[in-house]
């Protein structure tokens, strides 16, 4: 451990949490995702062992190649350990060693190591993460922590949940994964597709909830953001996952994500498509995005994913909320109900209808949603009611509909947001 | 000029789950503190000493004892030090109180080397 450094002048962003997956990942394939764990706790411990030595002895000179070596020793000598259980095999270990002997004698490769080998190892962990025997939350926790490299404290509070809620979720995860024997693999052409869609899923519910203006840290819910695209965008350069659907995926990203920095006011509280300063829209996201769409109409498949990014890449491409194509809009909406017929789809298209043929209309459109337990506590359908209500002048429904969206409101933003909402209709008639 | 040692003093942290953005964050200040006197020329050295108690050595009728130092999870231990250059005791003062180390249950003790001028 003996090079040192004197020109290092820091680190580069989010390193620690970039190697942790890249490192997790080539452990898991070596070492099978049975053993997801072990690799986990084998990086973990090469990052403390940083943690202790640095300070002292400054950044080495290949910080990568450094922790990779700490943590194939420790993961050599855990799995030396277990030599006396039934699962042992030596194979296992030899390829450990073979590893190890690999980076003393290229020393630096660590950095330099083969692109599409780490891009596969990567691929490899999400597909084993976003397995479909997992449950999609689990999903989305399990690829936050191990191939994203977020600490569990930051994965509850992303999700406004407790850390021992989230280990548990991952603890469980890991345990299905090892009783299953799920395999830490790119799959088999024939399962690709219905594998892949799981991984789509999982990426955007992780977008998602990062995307969602509830309370929570916003500055790791952003990173969750980011995290999503990067992944996203690592399957769209992997020519085995390169699939039309998953450029639209990508797309749909961007597009949202490119909102983020006017989606939101001082406060946290969120401003409406309608009142954003789209001057604020980050331009290099939404020409990335419809790059990206671009590719995703390269095959015959029109997935909801697709229609999504055409709806975003609407909005996106348009100066101002006025200046809206509501009839293309309307259109994909009713091509996306067909695929997807959810109430925050049918909400929207709701507005949609709104937006051309007037608020009775919408109202119209809104009734026609069938509606169940979960649907009526579901507290954009009441405000979406409320405001249709409110252009028609109908005020006492409209009070009664916010108010109904206050009750199901979850967080204090949509609380704020609706109670600005029920002074505006008491206030002076606009 | 003349050298003072930082010796860096601390209880045994236990385990803590930290992140590797936080471990990250926690290096970057360190190396950042450690950088910026390197460029000013004024680090020495630096070294982390090993988790344990370390061994006490007593002659005592001119016979050597050697008992391992106490070490438990909750008593202080010398975690490191850093050699560092400065005019006098004003400026090794100053340098060690941006030193990222000084938090809760870490403290730091300045010494100077004694040399003749």
């Amino acid at each position: 451990m003996g090079q040192r450094s004197e020109n290092v002048d820091q680190l580069v962003d989010h390193l620690f949490r970039q190697e942790f997956g890249r490192m997790v990942s080539r452990l898991a394939r070596i070492l099978g995702a049975p053993r997801l764990a072990m690799a986990e706790d084998a990086v973990q411990y090469a990052m403390l062992q940083a943690l202790q030595l640095w300070p002292y002895q400054g950044a080495p000179e290949f910080p990568q190649a450094w922790l990779a070596k700490v943590a194939y020793h420790r993961a050599l000598d855990v799995l030396k350990g277990e030599r006396k259980l039934r699962f042992y095999d030596d194979e296992k270990e030899f390829e450990l060693k073979n590893k190890i002997e690999e980076l003393q004698t290229t020393g630096t490769a660590e950095s330099l190591r083969f692109s599409q080998e780490v891009a596969d190892e990567r691929l490899a962990l999400i597909f084993v993460c976003c397995h479909p025997e997992l449950p999609r939350s689990a999903s989305v926790a399990l690829t936050l922590k191990v191939v994203c490299g977020f600490g569990v404290e930051e994965i509850a509070r992303a999700f406004l949940s407790t850390e021992t809620a989230i280990e548990q979720r991952l603890v469980r995860a890991k345990r299905t994964i090892r009783d299953r024997a799920l395999r830490c693999e790119v799959p088999d052409p024939g399962q690709l597709e219905e594998r892949l869609g799981a991984v789509f899923e999982v990426l955007y519910l992780l977008f998602t909830e990062g995307y969602a203006a509830t309370a929570g840290d916003r500055l790791i819910k952003n990173d969750l953001c980011a995290e999503a695209i990067r992944l996203a965008d690592s399957l769209a350069e992997n020519s085995a996952t390169a699939q039309p659907e998953c450029h639209a995926l990508l797309a749909l990203m961007l597009f949202q994500a490119a909102r983020l920095p006017a989606r939101t006011d001082a406060l946290g509280d969120l401003i409406l498509l309608e009142e954003q300063d789209r001057s604020l829209w980050d331009r290099s996201m939404i020409h990335l995005g419809l790059l990206h769409l671009d590719k995703a109409a390269r095959g015959d498949k029109l997935s909801a994913y697709h229609l999504q990014a055409e709806i975003a890449a609407m909005h996106s491409t348009t100066g101002h909320f006025t200046l809206t194509n509501w009839e293309n809009i309307l259109a994909l909406y009713d091509l996306l109900r067909e695929k997807q017929p959810t109430p925050v789809v049918l909400i929207n298209r709701a507005v949609a209808v709104a937006q051309i043929q007037g608020p009775a209309a919408g109202l119209a459109a809104l009734k026609a949603i069938p509606v169940d337990s979960q649907v009526e506590q579901y507290p954009f359908l009441h405000a979406a009611e409320g405001e249709f209500h409110r252009r028609l002048g109908h005020s006492s429904e409209a009070e009664i509909s916010f108010h109904r969206a206050l009750d199901f409101a979850r967080t204090e933003p949509q609380q704020r947001f609706l109670l600005r909402k029920l002074a505006a209709l008491r206030g002076p008639v606009m | 000029m003349a050298n003072f040692l930082l010796l860096l003093h601390q209880t045994p942290s236990r385990f803590r789950n930290l992140s590797p953005e936080e471990i990250q964050k926690i290096l970057g200040s360190y190396i950042a503190w450690r950088d910026a006197l390197v460029k000013r020329n004024k680090m020495r050295a630096g070294e982390k000493l090993t988790n344990d108690g370390g061994r006490h050595l007593r002659a005592h009728d001119g016979k050597v004892s050697v008992t391992d130092g106490p070490y438990s999870e909750s008593q202080e231990i010398l975690g490191g030090f850093f050699m560092i250059e400065a005019a006098d005791y004003g400026e090794a003062v100053e340098i060690a109180r941006t030193c990222p180390h000084l938090g809760e249950g870490k403290w730091i003790e300045v010494r100077q080397v004694d040399a003749v001028h």
